[in-house]
């Protein structure tokens, strides 16, 4: 009997639950699609046919409620800072953060004489993976996606990251009321 | 017509006072010129057909800083027919502390359209106000931004609705430990990425 025959029968995949969410989770990426400088413009290069993100599932979605990860893609403002910091709060659970560039990593040409600029976009939220550059390649940010799909590859519903780090800012208040009382 | 004929054209037409000090020479020759009179001077030179200056090229503030104790308005102003160039300087007192009343230029605005969103930049950087302006806000900075940036003796805040704004070794401190420990498969160090250890 020829193996390649489709017969519909024994067809059975048998796997642990974390691996196949992981794997629906990091093979889909939908990014907000927002930029905020020059970054960009490499971004959206890397999104376009000659990088091609749309082979990584990465597909930029228009609204922050239908996304998964956030590319801070630029130069953050303080007038910009409460924009992020609202359209990260949009964004459902599991959510990422992609810092890229060198402005949004820690202010970059900024850091010293830049009033204006928030020095590092985890000011404002968390962030999982910085690409440096100034601007990053699209290849850099290629790779950002590469290192986050990592990350999701090793996390478990077991410890879902943002019960923890909820717990881990609870803890922390309370340790912190708790010093006060004594 | 030349600098001088404008100059003698200026003085013709609102007396020897308005002209406060003349540079003829040098790469742009300019009129300081008082600021009470400045708005009727541009009016008369835009709509009078013998200069026709019906373009703004640039509006500038400067700030000589709380020593001089100082501040500038520079127009430039563009004739298309004509093909003249002229520029026109106002001095105001600079106020050195915030208590002190804001310096204040009269607003050319309603002579060209250009100069609306010019002057809100002025305002928002140097913190010079333009009288009559019809929407006198700040256009870049946020609203309730504290402080002109663009003045000698600016100091930028603290925090920004909680957010620190100077750098302050910020990574080294609060942010960027490194690479999460899943990725790097070993125990961070303290400063993983090798930079030398901050003071």
């Amino acid at each position: 009997m020829n193996n390649l025959d489709k017969t519909g029968e024994g067809g059975v995949v048998i796997t642990k639950l974390d691996d196949l969410l992981n794997w629906a989770r990091l093979t889909s990426l939908f990014p907000m699609g927002f930029g905020l400088a020059c970054c960009a413009i490499e971004m959206m290069g890397a999104y376009a046919s000659g990088y091609d993100l749309d082979r990584f599932g990465v597909i930029p979605r228009a609204s922050p409620r239908q996304s998964d990860v956030m590319i801070v893609a630029g130069t953050v403002t303080f007038k910009m800072a409460d924009r992020v910091r609202r359209l990260y709060e949009q964004m459902p659970e599991p959510r990422y953060v992609i810092s890229m560039g060198s402005c949004s990593n820690c202010g970059g040409p900024y850091w010293e004489h830049g009033y204006h600029v928030v020095k590092g976009v985890d000011r404002i939220i968390p962030v999982d993976v910085y690409v440096p550059g100034c601007p990053p390649r699209p290849e850099a940010l290629i790779g950002g996606f590469l290192q986050l799909q990592e990350i999701i590859r090793k996390e478990s519903i077991r410890a879902p990251r943002a019960v923890q780090q909820i717990m881990a800012k609870r803890m922390a208040a309370a340790e912190a009321a708790n010093q006060e009382s004594a | 017509m030349t600098f001088a004929e404008l100059q003698q054209f200026i003085l013709n037409t609102f007396g020897a006072e308005v002209i406060l000090e003349a540079k003829p020479d040098g790469l742009q020759p300019y009129l300081l010129v008082q600021p009470e009179r400045l708005s009727d001077i541009c009016l008369e030179l835009h709509d009078n057909p013998q200069t026709y200056f019906d373009f703004l090229s640039c509006l500038t503030g400067i700030d000589n800083g709380p020593d001089a104790g100082t501040m500038e308005v520079v127009y430039t102003l563009y004739s298309i027919p004509y093909d003249d160039h002229l520029t026109l300087k106002v001095q105001v007192p600079r106020n050195n502390t915030p208590e002190q009343a804001m310096p204040q230029v009269p607003t050319v605005s309603h002579i060209w359209r250009s100069a609306d969103w010019h002057e809100r930049e002025v305002f928002d950087m140097y913190g010079i106000y333009f009288k009559d302006h019809p929407d006198m806000r700040r256009i870049l900075c946020a609203a309730d931004w504290e402080g002109h940036p663009l003045r000698k003796d600016y100091v930028h805040q603290d925090y920004y609705h909680g957010i620190k704004v100077p750098f302050d070794q910020h990574n080294e401190l609060n942010g960027f430990k490194g690479e999460p420990q899943l990725i790097i498969k070993r125990e961070n160090e303290q400063f993983p990425d090798m930079r030398e250890k901050p003071e």
